[in-house]
């Protein structure tokens, strides 16, 4: 049975699209049969971090207003196996996404793929709601600062009550906390909120840390999710994310500052 | 030695002051999860029509609505001011 996953936060530019896109492809990286969907009507980028966007002809909109089929928008990924991605419409007209809509899809798309990854927009707005309405599970992006964490507390109320699952009185929508950009070196000196301390307060489970880094930068410059740098400190975080998303027990990586060996500090150039 | 004590302190109290913060904001957000969306609204003119007799802050009113087996209790607590 397909497990529909919404990628969530509210609060904008806390890594969303990137953990969707790299979530994703660790997914299919692992054989899993996967689909990631863009949810940003009007503002679409998750083409761009996963490096089709030159391929894009149809989009969400389209298959739910009937001007195409699912599988004539649907892309598929260049480097996976596995993988497809469902683009954003640029159209400014909010109203275009309907319930029954993407409801229809994602049904359609259940029949062939082992996970639907759901990639919201910011904020709470229709766009929010409806690709949190019919997930199974949540993963709330979280990064290590107050209005983050204020924003996803609010999410987690919603994901409470908005949902399909809330609603209609099934088992609630699993959460999983995603912590990005963590800076092991600003925790140790007091200056960022630690692991525990966001825990504590939004009181979910930990899926994953993902370190602050160069890294990820570089792969959205290219258009290739992170997990596919298999050397650097994200994608190797992101690939025990998705370990954890698959029921293994991970020991935490990434969350204490790294000490350099000695011939690191001399030669190793910048941090990955 | 001192100063460098204070300047050390200082630092590291910026993540434990988020921490605080943002505790109380979120019991607070909480506090209002369950509650029906008119709440926001009934704790405004309540307060309006309090005011049209008695001159009250805006925190001294405290409004909560509980539900139990079958009924539900809508709390109010308002701390007049002593005349």
């Amino acid at each position: 049975m397909a497990k529909i996953i919404v990628v969530t936060s509210g609060k904008g530019g806390v890594g969303k699209t990137t953990s969707a896109a790299a979530i994703s492809t660790g997914l299919a990286l692992r054989g899993k049969k996967t689909v990631v969907i863009d949810f940003d009507v009007g503002l679409r980028n998750l083409d761009l971090i996963m490096g089709c966007e030159r391929r894009v002809v149809y989009d969400l909109v389209n298959v739910i207003q009937g001007e195409a089929g699912l599988n004539q928008a649907l892309i598929r990924d260049k480097r996976v196996e596995n993988l497809f991605i469902l683009p954003a419409s640029q159209t400014r007209d909010k109203d275009a996404l309907t319930q029954e809509g993407v409801e229809r899809i994602l049904e359609q798309l259940k029949q062939d793929f082992d996970f639907i990854m759901c990639d919201s927009p910011a904020g709470i707005e229709r766009g929010a709601q409806l690709a949190m309405y019919f997930a199974d599970e949540a993963i709330v992006v979280t990064n290590p600062e107050v209005s983050s964490v204020r924003d996803s507390d609010r999410i987690l109320g919603l994901l409470g009550s908005k949902t399909r699952r809330a609603e209609q009185s099934l088992d609630p929508v699993k959460e999983h906390l995603l912590i990005t950009r963590y800076n092991p070196s600003r925790v140790t000196s007091g200056d960022m909120l630690t692991l525990d301390d966001i825990r504590e307060i939004l009181s979910i489970d930990l899926l994953g840390l993902i370190p602050e880094s160069e890294a990820v930068l570089r792969a959205s410059n290219q258009g290739v999710p992170v997990t596919h740098d298999a050397a650097s400190d994200a994608g190797q975080a992101y690939t025990d994310t998705v370990s954890r998303l698959l029921g293994e027990d991970m020991p935490l990586r990434f969350h204490e500052v790294q000490r350099k060996g000695l011939l690191n500090r001399m030669f190793g150039g910048s941090r990955r | 030695m001192k100063l460098l004590e204070f300047l050390k302190r200082e630092r590291k109290k910026s993540a434990s002051v988020a921490k605080e913060r943002l505790q109380i904001i979120v019991a607070h957000q909480r506090g209002q999860r369950g509650q029906p969306d008119y709440m926001p609204l009934l704790e405004r003119e309540l307060l309006e029509v309090i005011r049209r007799y008695v001159q009250v802050d805006d925190d001294a009113i405290q409004i909560s609505l509980d539900s139990e087996d079958n009924c539900s209790v809508l709390e109010l607590n308002v701390t007049l001011p002593k005349s």
